[in-house]
């Protein structure tokens, strides 16, 4: 009997979700790991880090690190402007910012609606995404922050496999 | 129960540093510095030990305790000559008394028998003079523990029978004097004040002591007794005029009182002094601060202290009535034998802590109001310039006034290395002598915390591995006695802490064989004497043949090297084979703030910590050489410092690449070697606070930390040592592209 109320209260557990988009791809966190929401600002890069680190910035007193997550997704960088958005999130004790490019929605959804990520090569390399959803006809994917941000931050970012921030020319232009 | 929770945790952190004291002075008894007043101290320790333990029902404790007492008692007395064994015995006794204090910390429980050998030995070492220390008399001692305590507490109505024996004049229980020095007459005056009896004494106690001295008449007197409505349950009403006929001195008489002497007034006279000596000092008596005691009057004249407390029991007011002595005992003490009075409060580390935020985020704000008003010039507006460079003094001074709270002397880490270095020395069966200086050298609290680890790592390494046993040293033609050298310094904002052998030395043959054999180097690496050396740093490292108990389980060094990166600090090993090895140490001074000169590299500014700065300079293009195509070297008196481009190390754009042009910044390793960084220009010098970069992300080469700057952005802090090890990482990967602009 309670393990049949407790089945029924797992599948009417509701999430939240703070949903953003990236391009014209749309993701979500859970509401719960984010602290806040901040516009863009200039960051302070970090030397000899991979592009996905776009450095740190002072939120209050503390040094926040940014991940770009256009870059992260093995797109080019992003170009940031006073429109970009930047989630500040809490993960393992740490916070860190994820700069994106809007924020579109907050999503409440039952927990049983989320699909797992298919499996198949071309996202072997998203191992951070915990599974997709389907709100009216767009999907969300639903990034995993545990994951994304699992042990040593430059390993995790490194896992994208793309070289270290850009040559002095490159980075000039 | 709280209040009860936070006494036992005073009382541990006294224990803490009474141990910590009693260590330095076992120290110096062992080697032969000790006079009587370091046996005093020794007593004074174990016996406050005892007495807290008592208060908090850890009886093993003080049933060893009080055995060591005695022991010490008769060694203080002269009863007891302090030889070599008896010392080391008093020192490993005092090892089980930490373990014991430790065990009733912890609420564990040690093994039975732990402590017997030792009190074995004490009460042996006891019965060879004829003295009984045996445990009996420790129930005795506790019992009148129990006794003093129920006294001063006022929670048990058992003291009169105490009380009555006190007052009475007992002439005839003098024992007969040996005739070695002369019967002298003393008057001693003893007047209690109120914080003796908060302090659970009992002046019982302290007349039958004074009794055992000689000859003894007492009058009490019990003018200031209050009638019964009016008395303060733990009030000091009756004053004691002793007469007592002894040839123990003056002092004998004033050590019974030697635990009471800030509560009470003491004044001891002698009425036959001996001609040529100068006698009786009472001026050494906290007399001004007296006019406590209530002067009510009161004809009864038997009525000891003991029984008010007793008489009241169910008055509960003289808690906040217990502040008043205590503080007054704290600033008028120092009239005692104590040699450092030092006048100190206990606070709660995570206050400091909180305190020296609070300052980081006001040199931050000082830095945003300087930097708002730097537009405006300082003849418009001169109160506002002169308030801002007061506030910039005030601030500097407030600094430095939390970070010394939080600063102390490395001597309470170097105080457990001299026994230590005996004890490996036994196990090895080496002769070591150990040298120590700076031990006055001051450095943050967690730093000291958490160097003991590492210190006793490398000292057990030196012991173990650099120092030879005698008849290899004999043949190696140096004396049979090993030197280690610790010494702590001030270097600029670091503190170098330098171990130093005059052992064997690193064999650099068996590291490289062991290293490759671990597969930690490839067979075929060449490298320089001193990155072998410095090869034992390695997790998983270790050359020791035989696994001993001592080191050599190959956990010790890279785990040294992580406690001091871990403390922001450094350590590497310089050795010269045949003639000994030093490991060296650096550690910041505080963990908080750092001068340092604000650059400007292209787009990017960093702070280069001021303490690894030379000197800057604009070189002329002759002063620059160039090595085998790759390497520049700026010439600079005489000396060739090698450049490093910090825009390329850390691949900033639009830095400049023409020294020249740029700047160069002669700065220091801790290596006392040098690297010229090359960078556009100075901005200035300024003050900033140290934010830790790993607690939201991972440690990055080349930068220590970050800081906030005046205008709210995160800047850097470069890591000198990071950047070298980068360059040289670069130039052996891609020598000719580093090479490429020097032309």
């Amino acid at each position: 009997m309670a393990t049949a109320a407790e089945q029924a209260a797992r599948s009417t557990r509701t999430v939240q979700l703070v949903s953003f988009t990236v391009g014209n791809e749309e993701y979500g966190v859970d509401i719960m790991a984010v602290r806040e929401i901040r516009a863009w600002s200039e960051t302070t890069p970090l030397p000899n880090t991979p592009e996905v680190v776009r450095g740190v910035i002072n939120m209050r007193g503390a040094i926040v690190p940014i991940f770009d997550l256009r870059a992260r997704f093995g797109m080019p960088r992003t170009e940031p402007t006073k429109y970009n958005v930047v989630i500040i999130v809490s993960v393992s004790a740490r916070i860190v910012g994820i700069l994106v490019d809007a924020v579109s929605d907050i999503i409440t959804i039952n927990e049983d609606e989320i699909r797992p990520m298919p499996d198949m090569e071309q996202v072997s390399g998203l191992g951070f995404m915990e599974g997709l959803i389907t709100v009216g006809d767009r999907m969300v994917g639903l990034i995993g922050l545990e994951r994304m941000f699992s042990g040593r931050m430059l390993e995790a970012a490194d896992s994208t496999g793309k070289p270290l921030l850009a040559g002095p020319n490159e980075a000039a232009a | 129960m709280d209040d009860l929770a936070q006494f036992k945790q005073t009382f541990f952190s006294e224990c803490e540093e009474l141990l910590g004291d009693l260590e330095g002075h076992l120290m110096a008894l062992q080697a032969g510095e000790g006079d009587n007043g370091t046996l005093n101290a020794v007593f004074r320790a174990i016996h406050s030990i005892k007495g807290g333990a008592g208060a908090f029902g850890f009886e093993r404790l003080v049933a060893f305790a009080h055995i060591f007492e005695t022991v010490l008692d008769l060694m203080r007395d002269g009863r007891l000559e302090p030889t070599p064994d008896s010392v080391l015995l008093v020192l490993h006794c005092a090892d089980i008394l930490s373990d014991l204090v430790k065990a009733a910390q912890n609420g564990t429980e040690l093994s039975p028998g732990h402590e017997n050998d030792g009190r074995k030995s004490l009460i042996d070492l006891a019965a060879s003079i004829g003295v009984d220390a045996d445990p009996n008399a420790a129930d005795a001692a506790l019992a009148a523990l129990d006794a003093q305590l129920a006294g001063g507490g006022g929670l048990d109505d058992e003291p009169e029978p105490v009380v009555a024996a006190a007052p009475e004049p007992e002439p005839e229980a003098a024992p007969a004097a040996p005739a070695k020095a002369p019967l002298l007459k003393y008057v001693v005056k003893f007047e209690p004040r109120d914080a003796l009896y908060q302090r659970a004494n009992e002046p019982l106690i302290l007349i039958r002591e004074l009794r055992e001295l000689g000859g003894f008449l007492a009058k009490a007197d019990a003018e200031a007794v209050p009638s019964l409505d009016q008395i303060q349950p733990e009030g000091a009403y009756i004053k004691w005029e002793f007469e007592i006929e002894t040839d123990r001195g003056e002092q004998a008489i004033r050590d019974v009182f030697e635990f009471v002497l800030d509560d009470c007034l003491l004044e001891v006279t002698c009425l036959n002094p001996p001609a040529p000596t100068a006698a009786a000092k009472p001026a050494a008596e906290p007399k001004p601060a007296a006019a406590e005691a209530p002067k009510a009057e009161a004809p009864k004249a038997e009525a000891a202290p003991a029984v008010a407390p007793a008489a009241a029991p169910k008055t509960e007011t003289p808690k906040p009535a217990a502040a008043t002595p205590k503080a007054e005992a704290g600033g008028g003490g120092g009239g005692g034998g104590e040699t450092k009075a030092a006048r100190s409060i206990r606070v709660d580390l995570d206050r400091v802590d909180k305190l020296v935020n609070m300052v980081g985020e006001l040199v931050i704000t000082h830095a945003m109001i300087a930097q708002q008003t730097e537009h405006l010039h300082a003849d418009q507006h001169p109160e506002l310039a002169n308030g801002l460079a007061e506030l910039s003094h005030h601030i500097r001074d407030l600094q430095e006034s939390v970070m010394a709270m939080r600063a102390q002397p490395v001597k309470s880490v170097f105080a457990r290395l001299p026994r230590l270095v005996r004890e490996l020395a036994m196990m090895t069966n080496k002769k070591i002598r150990l040298d120590m200086s700076g031990e006055n050298t001051e450095i943050d609290k967690t730093v000291i915390e958490q160097l003991g680890d590492p210190l006793t790592h490398m000292i057990r390494n030196s012991c173990d591995h650099g120092i030879e046993t005698p008849d290899d040293r004999t043949a190696a033609g140096k004396p049979p006695e090993g030197v280690i050298h610790v010494s702590a310094d001030q270097r600029g904002g670091r503190i170098v802490i330098e171990i130093t052998d005059d052992g064997r030395g690193i064999n650099r043959e068996k590291v490289m064989k062991k290293a490759i054999e671990k597969k930690l180097v490839a067979p075929d690496a060449v490298l320089s004497n001193e990155e072998i050396d410095n090869l034992i740093f390695l997790p998983g490292f270790s050359t020791a043949d035989t696994v001993s108990n001592i080191s050599g389980r190959g956990v010790g060094m890279d785990v040294v090297r992580q406690n001091i990166q871990s403390l922001g600090g450094r350590v590497h090993i310089q050795s010269r084979p045949g003639q000994g090895s030093s490991f060296i140490l650096t550690l910041p001074l505080t963990l908080a703030v750092l001068d340092g000169m604000v650059l400007k590299v292209g787009v990017q500014s960093y702070i280069l910590p001021l303490a690894n700065i030379v000197e800057s300079l604009r070189p002329e293009k002759d002063q620059i050489n160039v090595v085998a195509n790759q390497s520049e070297l700026l010439r600079i008196r005489g000396e060739y410092v090698p450049l490093v481009y910090l825009h390329r190390i850390f691949k900033v754009p639009k830095g400049i690449d023409d020294p020249t042009k740029a700047l160069v910044i002669i700065v220091e390793m801790e290596d006392s070697s040098k690297m010229g960084l090359v960078v556009d220009e100075i901005i200035g010098q300024q003050q900033v606070v140290i934010k830790s970069l790993e607690e939201n992300f991972d440690p990055i080469r080349g930068v220590g930390a970050a800081t906030i700057l005046g205008n709210g952005r995160v800047s850097l802090i470069l890591d000198v040592a990071g950047i070298k090890h980068i360059a040289e990482h670069e130039s052996q990967q891609r020598p000719p592209r580093l090479a490429a602009p020097a032309a």
